[in-house]
């Protein structure tokens, strides 16, 4: 072929070959252009849904962390709280007599109509408004009033002052105040009643209501009488249970298993089938894991359902391969020479990977466990199968007890039927689950630059 | 037992075996007047370890039995009629019994039987604590003594104590193994269970899925066909590998064969993203957002597409695909040699022919694989297809229509009721099973395609 080009001869076909590629080039780099911006388009396909998925999250949920709160005065009408003077614990009296008779106070004081009294709160601040009580208490988050009775439970002594407080507004009053509800539909499709929807104005327009940075997302549990007053904290300790439980039994597991795999084993059938097995295990899918927590755990160990601690250990086990992967590869990073020094100078195989070979992985090792507890505190799949989707009124005190986690709250959120109040509380939570992804990932290059560049 | 007690009993155990251990080698090193095999690390590290395993072990044992040994002992001290009243009786009358002996009381007055029983409990409980603590430390302690009278010129403790650190590396590597058995064995177990109820032949190729619940009927076992969810399951991962693998390759070429490394530095983390956010976040973004803009789109051009369907969730799975398939590929690129690369320009032709004619055919075998492991992870994707497919197991040929697929079933059978009795959630391992075969195929298969490929080149 080439003698052929050089001498310029001429092919059957009547041209030469130098004619032939010169005639064909503008259509080849017609290709390659074609070819080039097709990886760009891709490229730019990618980073797209990148950009599309955060900035739909953050314009979504960024709103919900601002609340509308209506700020008021609360009197404590001493007519309308029941229950009298808080017993007090008399000498030779059993603690559970005289938490029984606590109890009981306190279940008279709830008794008490309080809703007639964040009734008045309301009407101190719209004297002129023509609401009926129902349409006053629409607007106001029902937790209110189990909020004023903590505080009273709390100091007894308020009976028939007036102090100032604020008050939580409705998930239907946020979202009218917002504008997220169309306010040209007819009554009848409108959540709240027209005086409810005439006062929750009044009261933004006179200054009473405010939106103010709503922290007790990050302070309350879930909550479905008063979804206003919904927050993660629950969900958020339920997480860092699973993920202590994690980081203490997957780290040191799989860093040994990474040792011992890559640094003592010997090559043969047996080591084969484990690395066989632990690249395997690192794609079942991670409903499997949730499969057999559930039978094995759960029905055979018998531990308790929703706990965090079979949440961690489900976990541990799900992200061990990642970590064993990592790890090891980070272990054949570490360059033979080193290795071979130490044995040369006497040191055992111990002594090497121990005392030389390991420390020199740690960077390794902590991206190994980042990646690993990112992956953890982000899935969900599995822990619907061993119970954590339970609705939890109040944050658990040990791994032991019921408990949620962010993703699944999330999921809880999302199936919520008050849709234009939780479709913006999903991307608050969403927010703040890839916000803790974000600052576990920083933290990892944080730290790996500096220790590697300490070496 | 207090576990603040039991940690310190340890630690002073590990401290005192430790230091004793030491000081036996520095003191027997002194008087030989040359050195030992081992340095005192070791001979502390050798009776440590075995001052502490006895302990250990007489604690697991006592944390193994010690609930049902108390609860065996109050029965014995309550009336001899107690024992045989109904389990939840038993129960509460036991939880009644340790209440009043915490000193925290009941309600009302306490049963003189019960005070007596009270008592005799918390002696009993003060016995066997004391009990348990002075085995473990005098376990500890002989262990110890064992170990500190093996020390000696000759002895290699620092062999011994590798022994012991490498059993337990074993010990743990060991793990991964006993998770495959334990998947494997609970799913086989659970889902022979579930063919008891349902033919296997009516599993595996039945084309209706109706699981009526149990309040519905008392025996009423309902129609366990498998195939609309397998279809589901194949048509949604069908969908994602379509977007995913022209996206994710074309990215992959273009990042190793065309971008600048600066580029290249800036881009691959952000595409990588793509892979660390949690899947409930997709299935939320494929509900609020993928989903009506589809089936807006479907409106414009006259389609009907519904917005929580097969399409929804294949394209938004393919895009949490794309970085999977994209890095895969872009290592598999580079390892294909230079010298086929250069070759291939050097007579003449441009990149992209290069690239069509000459690497991607070198690296086929090791792409497929990478395609084969996205494809497995398509399959097991859960919270995705339970959010944003509509979940309807009706076989549909129509991608526009809601699916349901194998993992949303498992998800849907299993969750709230805890009852592993009925075929209704017992079918939830039988689906879990297929998915674990299905997947453990294709990882195999590719797995096995990528070290092939690997050791090709190498």
């Amino acid at each position: 072929m080439s003698d052929i080009t050089a001498s310029g001869e001429a092919l059957p076909s009547g041209k030469n070959v130098r004619e032939l590629v010169h005639q064909s080039l503008g259509r080849r780099h017609r290709q390659e252009t074609i070819f080039k911006s097709m990886g760009l388009v891709a490229i730019l396909v990618a980073l797209g849904f990148v950009a599309i998925l955060f900035s739909i999250m953050l314009t979504k949920g960024l709103p919900a962390f601002w609340q509308a709160n209506l700020h008021t005065q609360v009197y404590f009408d001493p007519d309308i709280i029941k229950g009298g003077p808080r017993p007090v614990q008399e000498a030779g009296q059993s603690d559970a007599d005289y938490r029984q008779q606590d109890l009981a106070w306190q279940r008279q004081v709830t008794l008490s109509n309080w809703n007639a009294i964040v009734e008045q709160t309301v009407r101190d601040v719209a004297p002129d408004t023509d609401a009926e009580k129902r349409d006053i208490l629409a607007i106001i988050t029902s937790s209110a009033r189990f909020k004023l009775r903590d505080m009273y439970v709390e100091d007894p002594s308020l009976l028939g002052q007036t102090v100032p407080v604020t008050l939580l507004a409705s998930a239907d009053a946020d979202n009218w105040v917002k504008g997220k509800l169309a306010r040209d539909l007819p009554d009848e499709r409108q959540q709240l009643s027209r005086s409810s929807r005439d006062l929750a104005d009044q009261l933004l327009a006179d200054g009473d209501i405010t939106f103010d940075f709503a922290t007790h997302i990050f302070t309350n549990v879930d909550s479905r009488s008063a979804p206003a007053s919904a927050g993660l904290a629950g969900a958020f300790m339920g997480s860092l249970y699973m993920m202590m439980v994690v980081i203490v039994l997957a780290v040191p597991i799989g860093v040994a298993s990474a040792v011992y795999l890559e640094e003592f084993a010997p090559k043969n059938r047996w080591t084969d089938l484990i690395e066989v097995n632990i690249n395997n295990l690192a794609a079942v899918p991670s409903i499997v894991f949730g499969l057999l927590g559930a039978a094995v755990f759960i029905n055979y160990f018998g531990l308790p359902r929703s706990a965090p601690l079979v949440g961690g250990l489900v976990l541990t086990l799900m992200t061990l391969p990642t970590i064993i992967i990592a790890t090891r590869s980070s272990l054949r990073a570490v360059p033979p020479s080193l290795r071979q020094a130490a044995l040369g100078l006497g040191a055992s195989r111990n002594q090497t990977v121990f005392h030389h070979v390991l420390p020199l992985t740690f960077p390794g090792i902590l991206t190994a466990t980042i990646i690993g507890v990112a992956q953890a505190l982000g899935e969900t799949a599995p822990l619907l199968l061993i119970g954590m989707n339970a609705f939890i009124a109040n944050i658990p005190a040990s791994p032991l007890d019921s408990a949620t986690a962010l993703p699944v709250q999330i999921y809880l959120w999302q199936a919520n039927e008050n849709r234009h109040f939780f479709e913006a509380r999903t991307s608050a939570a969403i927010i703040v689950l890839l916000g803790l992804m974000i600052v576990l990932n920083a933290i990892a290059i944080v730290l790996r630059t500096r220790l590697e560049k300490r070496r | 037992m207090n576990a603040l007690f039991i940690a310190a009993l340890l630690l002073v155990l590990l401290g005192l075996s430790y230091q004793m251990g030491w000081s036996r080698s520095k003191k027997l090193a002194a008087a030989e007047g040359e050195s030992m095999h081992s340095r005192p690390v070791y001979h502390g590290a050798f009776v440590a370890i075995w001052a502490l395993l006895p302990a250990l072990v007489v604690f697991g044992l006592w944390a193994l039995f010690a609930r049902s040994a108390s609860d065996n002992y109050i029965i014995s001290q309550l009336p001899p009629e107690t024992s045989s009243l109904a389990q939840g009786e038993v129960t509460s009358a036991i939880q009644r019994v340790k209440s009043i002996a915490s000193g925290f009381g009941v309600v009302g007055q306490a049963d003189p039987v019960e005070a007596k029983a009270a008592e005799a409990y918390n002696q009993f409980r003060t016995l066997i604590t004391l009990g348990v603590l002075a085995a473990a430390a005098g376990m500890g302690l002989l262990g110890l003594l064992w170990a500190r009278s093996r020390i000696a010129k000759r002895f290699r403790a620092r062999n011994e104590v590798e022994l012991a650190i490498r059993i337990g590396l074993i010990a743990c590597s060991a793990i991964a193994i006993l998770t495959t058995l334990g998947i494997a064995l609970s799913l086989i177990a659970d889902a022979l269970q579930f063919f008891s109820f349902v033919q296997p032949l009516d599993f595996f190729f039945g084309t209706s899925w109706n699981p009526r619940f149990q309040s519905t009927g008392s025996d009423a076992v309902g129609e366990y066909g498998l195939l609309p969810l397998l279809w589901g399951t194949i048509m949604v991962s069908g969908i994602a590998m379509l977007v995913a693998i022209p996206v994710g390759l074309m990215s992959a070429i273009y990042l190793s064969q065309y971008a600048d490394y600066r580029v290249r530095n800036v881009v691959k983390p952000i595409i990588e993203v793509l892979a660390g956010i949690p899947t409930i976040v997709y299935g939320f973004f494929a509900l609020v957002t993928v989903g009506p803009f589809l089936s807006s789109a479907g409106d414009l051009i006259g389609i009907d597409i519904r917005a929580t369907s097969a399409l929804t969730a294949g394209v938004v799975m393919g895009i949490m695909i794309i970085p999977f398939i994209s890095s895969l590929s872009e290592d598999i690129l580079h390892q294909v040699p230079n010298a086929m690369r250069d070759g291939s320009l050097g007579l003449g032709a441009t990149k992209s022919e290069t690239i069509v004619n000459v690497l991607v055919p070198a690296a086929l075998p090791g792409i497929v694989g990478a395609v084969l492991l996205a494809t497995s992870r398509a399959i097991g994707e859960t919270m995705i297809v339970v959010l944003a497919a509509g979940n309807s197991p009706v076989l549909r040929l129509n991608p526009a229509e809601p699916v349901s697929t194998v993992t949303v079933t498992i998800v849907n059978q299993l969750t709230g009721d805890a009852d592993f009795t009925s075929p209704q959630s017992l079918v939830a391992f039988a689906l879990g099973l297929t998915l674990f075969a299905m997947t453990l195929l294709l990882n195999v298969v590719a797995l096995y395609i990528v070290r092939r490929f690997r050791e090709q080149y190498e």
